[in-house]
């Protein structure tokens, strides 16, 4: 069975930290930096677990701000 | 394969899209609206309508929705939006016109301007952000304000009989002959926001093709004026405001 991989790519600046979409990932990829902010003073999200990433896109479709880019191969 | 040799070009999957700019939204992290416009944008990219749409825009939290989309936009006074999306539509009728209303906007002040377009049937989408509160002002009670539900000016609740019954708007729309689509959806969950995308998709080309007037509510929330976190507020949602404004299709007469 062919391999999905995934990954996303947050923008940093334009994450204002508001956990939608680490509540959707399904397999809990994402997580808000427990300390690291950005200049408007917000935990943004990133990769805590990024083998998990299937690039579902789920955080992409709930995202507020747009600040979610996903990426996805498939490894034959 | 690292998340670096992933991210290339040809395996991107989901980007913001174009017409949503890099302009930062003014509005609170989690906020509702956010995810309408970004869906706004890609729908009129997917359609190809960009040079031939207008928006207006209401008063309330998306008064500055003209900065964040770049498409053609009029900013209305307060709830006349559907007033100046019909002399928009009747002067240019080769335009997709919508409007982008809050709750305060349509469902208060401007409940006679929202009523009688959709009666007149005129060729407009209307969508319609219902978060129960008036966000921008700091959480007063709505029209749409649940029953016993705590806003600033209801500290206790709201109560009915001194302020009446929350407003359904949609359900109100629905017996207008104008109208031609009626639905309520929400953008809390992937699913959800894929549903709502197509809500307002098809709105937008009832509107394009002259069929009368489609409205779409999305029921969202307001996470600083319910005074909660962002999924929180989505779960108070869940279990409080679909209770009384169930999702789903109200009204369809598109044959499909």
């Amino acid at each position: 069975m062919a391999k999905v991989q995934g990954a996303v790519k947050v923008n940093q600046e334009r994450c204002k930290g508001c956990d939608l979409c680490v509540v959707a990932c399904p397999l809990d990829v994402l997580k808000l930096q427990p300390k690291e902010v950005n200049n408007r003073g917000y935990h943004y999200a990133y990769m805590h677990n990024p083998e998990a990433c299937i690039g579902c896109a789920s955080c992409a479709m709930v995202c507020p701000d747009g600040c979610i880019e996903v990426y996805r191969v498939t490894n034959k | 394969m690292t998340p670096e040799e992933i991210m290339k070009p040809e395996n991107l999957v989901y980007a913001k899209p174009r017409l949503l700019n890099d302009n930062h939204m003014h509005y609170c992290p989690g906020c509702s609206h956010g995810v309408v416009h970004r869906l706004v944008a890609e729908i009129i990219e997917e359609l190809g309508i960009e040079d031939s749409t207008i928006g207006v825009a209401p008063v309330g939290c998306s008064v500055f929705a003209y900065n964040y989309i770049d498409i053609d936009w009029i900013e209305a006074a307060h709830g006349r939006a559907p007033a100046v999306a019909t002399a928009v539509k009747r002067l240019n009728p080769s335009r997709m016109v919508f409007t982008y209303q809050g709750d305060g906007d349509l469902a208060a002040i401007g409940t006679c301007e929202t009523i009688h377009a959709a009666n007149r049937g005129e060729n407009i989408a209307i969508i319609f952000i219902n978060n129960a509160i008036y966000g921008m002002t700091g959480g007063q009670m709505a029209p749409t304000t649940l029953e016993g539900m705590k806003t600033s000016t209801t500290p206790y609740g709201r109560r009915v009989d001194l302020n009446g019954y929350p407003l359904e708007m949609s359900k109100l729309l629905a017996q207008l002959d104008g109208t031609c689509l009626v639905t309520r959806q929400a953008v809390h969950t992937p699913a959800a926001v894929r549903k709502a995308k197509a809500a307002i998709k098809q709105a937008f080309i009832n509107s394009m093709e002259g069929r009368g007037t489609s409205v779409v509510e999305i029921v969202s929330t307001c996470n600083s004026g319910w005074k909660m976190s962002p999924a929180q507020s989505n779960k108070w949602m869940e279990e409080n405001m679909f209770a009384k404004y169930p999702l789903g299709e109200i009204k369809n007469t598109v044959k499909k």
